[in-house]
């Protein structure tokens, strides 16, 4: 048992995650160069060049943070599960670290966008907060985040935290379509009449670039941090693992 | 293995029986939890039979999470579970039928309870069967969501209010069909697919979450 946790630590602790590192070295001037350009390039045509909504005004370039959190938030949560499988099933550790460097931004990307739907909602339908259903569901994810956090920092081994982790972020993906459809239904039977939401027509394609932009920049943004991060947690576990060989001796 | 399966079953409920007044903490905490709101809305007669499915349905929820920390906790501390876990029995149906325990002694007497509080709240007689329906489908749902959370927080100190934030987020379908299914049958709409849907939520659960738990009880044993 001690030889095989001592091979798995030396094979797979070592080499791989210091094969990732050598390539998140070259990686992250990328991520970082590609996040700032699109997301000023975005920011600029979106809040200052693309013209005005007919019906929204101004108050619609809200949408150019809000869809891409959104769908940021919703993204990280499915790489998140995915590489949570990858760390249960092939005890991967740099997959586990992964899932819990994403898990933090992915909250932070839901906060975002449930902020800006609230700052949103409140010209469009005169009320900051509706019980809609993305907004709801929204919430729902991102208390499955907070969970999720929680769960992890509750365990002191590392790898227990990321295994209990790992399972909790599998239930939540079977969850979340459930809860999707749930709210959504929910909220066709609960509709309240005073909010009427303002129909999306298929949007001008002006409105197009800046939201790619806005897109490509966040994702772009993402990929830097979880890079910064999994260094981050590397580098702690190693401390770890040097803390404890030294009080073994 | 249907003898070993008993044998858990029989002895965890053998445990909750001799525990005396400990079992019936969930139901008394509901009776109490829903008899505050007409404290806190006001006596209203139908406002309170607006909220009235709701309420109950809410205060089911938190019951049957009330004394989940304990579903597994005991057994990991004095040894138990290790010993079931090398049993004979797979440790998927040792959960079951510890589930199966937890939801007779937790989930049936709040069903039991739910009319007299309906009656205290003044809900609509249309909605009685629905909502005994509702919460015969729905609380072994919260029970076998509840043991993931419970197996997840086994080895943990101060695991029974991590309990709350993994299992509450997850326990949202079945509050909205739950309350769906008695809100309609009041009204008078077929209830048809809000049971069907609770009803297919149960076979699901019944599967994947024994598993989810049993994964997670190992890792705990480890």
């Amino acid at each position: 048992m001690a030889r095989r946790a001592k091979a798995r630590a030396s094979i797979h602790f070592f080499a791989n995650p210091g094969r990732f590192l050598r390539a998140a070295r070259i990686a992250y001037p990328w991520c970082a160069g590609v996040a700032g350009v699109c997301i000023a390039a975005g920011l600029v045509l979106g809040l200052y060049l693309v013209p005005a909504d007919y019906r929204q005004g101004d108050a619609y370039r809200i949408m150019f943070v809000h869809v891409p959190s959104a769908w940021m938030a919703m993204f990280i949560y499915v790489g998140m599960a995915v590489a949570s499988a990858a760390g249960f099933i092939w005890r991967h550790p740099l997959a586990d670290v992964v899932a819990k460097a994403s898990a933090p931004v992915g909250a932070a990307f839901t906060f975002i966008a449930l902020l800006s739907g609230s700052l949103w909602g409140q010209p469009m339908w005169g009320t900051w907060w509706v019980w809609d259903a993305r907004l709801t569901s929204m919430l729902v994810l991102f208390f499955l985040y907070l969970g999720y956090i929680a769960l992890q920092n509750a365990f002191e081994d590392p790898t227990k935290g990321a295994r209990a982790g790992a399972i909790l972020a599998l239930v939540g993906v079977i969850n979340i379509p459930i809860v999707k459809f749930s709210v959504d239904w929910w909220n066709t039977l609960h509709q309240p009449a005073t909010i009427s939401k303002v129909d999306t027509p298929s949007m001008h394609a002006s409105m197009i670039a800046p939201l790619l932009l806005m897109v490509v920049g966040f994702t772009a943004y993402y990929f830097m941090v979880l890079i910064l991060r999994v260094r981050g947690e590397i580098a702690a576990r190693r401390i770890r693992n040097l803390r404890l060989a030294q009080a073994g001796h | 293995m249907v003898r070993a399966f008993l044998g858990i079953l029989g002895r965890d409920l053998k445990l909750a029986v001799r525990g005396g007044i400990g079992s019936l903490v969930a139901v008394v905490f509901f009776v109490i939890a829903a008899s505050l709101f007409p404290l806190g809305v006001g006596p209203e007669l139908n406002l309170l039979a607006r909220i009235a499915p709701g309420v109950i349905w809410v205060c089911a929820l938190f019951a049957t999470m009330l004394s989940l920390d304990r579903l597994f906790q005991e057994d990991y501390e004095d040894g138990n579970l290790e010993l079931l876990a090398l049993g004979p029995l797979p440790l998927e149906l040792v959960v079951l039928a510890k589930v199966l325990a937890y939801w007779l002694t937790t989930g049936l007497p709040l069903i039991i309870a739910a009319p007299i509080l309906a009656v205290l709240l003044n809900m609509s007689l249309s909605g009685f069967t629905i909502l005994l329906v509702s919460l015969l489908l729905g609380t072994p749902i919260l029970s076998l969501i509840g043991s993931v959370g419970a197996a997840l927080t086994v080895g943990l100190r101060r695991g029974g209010v991590l309990i709350s934030l993994l299992v509450l987020p997850l326990y949202v379908p079945i509050l909205i069909f739950g309350v769906g299914a008695v809100d309609g049958a009041i009204v008078g709409l077929s209830v048809r697919a809000y049971l069907f849907v609770l009803a297919g939520g149960l076979l699901g659960a019944l599967v994947l979450a024994p598993v989810a738990s049993a994964a997670a009880l190992r890792m705990a044993l480890e």
